[in-house]
């Protein structure tokens, strides 16, 4: 292990991590609910359940998020996606069906389930972190992605 | 009138929470994947990201338990499953393996597919295909967040 010190944004990372305490707290305490994209998105998969008007303006908002931001700052190049078109769905369908699966994602496990003290986000939180670094080794070091 | 609100306040907090993601840089997926690469150049900025979300959860969290309802009124839907389980478990393994394939989570996609990303718009609807599937074959898995 050699660390990145060129990439390596701890300022901005912390204050973005903050900012999304600060949505989670916000939305448990007005809404009454986790703050949890996959398990919000999922529920979208239910159409008659009544409840997509609010999950649709979370969603919406996450998704409008970068047009806000623009007005502030320069979003140019932010984002690169390197993987290939099939890496992407492959990806998307273990993400989904593992999410689904697992009841949660980065936001509902990692961050809210973390906050909330709860042994089985710890473990989730815990087993997806390892499967990255063992997927990321995998295709990076012995497959040479 | 407080229903508009409370429509309002699940926008206000979807963009919220996804500047969060922008400013923090869990929305590149690049800044992702070289943060799992801890056997490579590591960047482990990612870390302060959680560190920075869990100290104001473990506050707002708090407060949250402490009260009887939410702001918009009904009961607050925190979970309360404390058993580590085989699906939480396998489910989080393929959750990770897929955000270690293309280094997006779903939040992080729905931002990119703002940004205009053909890729992620792909990622997000292979991950509603994966929630499906996991629905459709384990419906009976019965996982509360």
């Amino acid at each position: 292990m050699q660390i990145d010190w060129l990439a390596f944004s701890p300022g901005p990372a912390l204050l973005g991590g903050l900012i999304l305490g600060v949505a989670a707290v916000l939305y448990v305490l007005l809404h009454g609910r986790i703050l949890g994209i996959s398990g919000i998105v999922a529920g979208l998969l239910k159409p008659l359940a009544g409840d997509w008007n609010w999950r649709f303006s979370l969603l919406l908002g996450i998704f409008s998020a970068p047009l806000w931001a623009a007005l502030f700052f320069d979003l140019h190049g932010v984002t690169v996606i390197d993987a290939g078109w099939p890496s992407i769905v492959i990806a998307g369908l273990l993400v989904g069906f593992g999410a689904q699966y697992g009841s949660g994602c980065t936001s509902g496990h990692g961050i809210c389930g973390l906050s909330r003290l709860s042994p089985r986000s710890l473990v989730a939180t815990l087993t997806f972190m390892l499967a990255g670094f063992v997927m990321v080794y995998i295709t990076r070091h012995l497959l040479g992605l | 009138m407080k229903r508009y609100f409370s429509l309002y306040s699940q926008y206000f907090i979807g963009v919220l929470f996804g500047l969060g993601l922008i400013v923090s840089g869990m929305s590149n997926p690049q800044k992702v994947l070289n943060f799992l690469d801890i056997t490579g150049n590591w960047d482990p900025s990612l870390i302060f990201v959680m560190g920075g979300g869990v100290l104001i959860g473990l506050a707002g969290f708090y407060i949250a338990s402490k009260r009887a309802e939410s702001f918009f009124g009904g009961a607050l839907h925190i979970p309360t499953r404390r058993d580590i389980t085989k699906p939480l478990v396998i489910g989080s393994l393929i959750f990770g393996a897929g955000w270690g394939i293309a280094g997006f989570c779903p939040g992080p996609a729905i931002v990119a597919v703002g940004q205009g990303h053909l890729k992620a718009l792909v990622f997000v609807v292979a991950m509603l295909a994966g929630m499906l599937l996991c629905n459709r074959f384990f419906a009976g898995h019965k996982q509360s967040r």
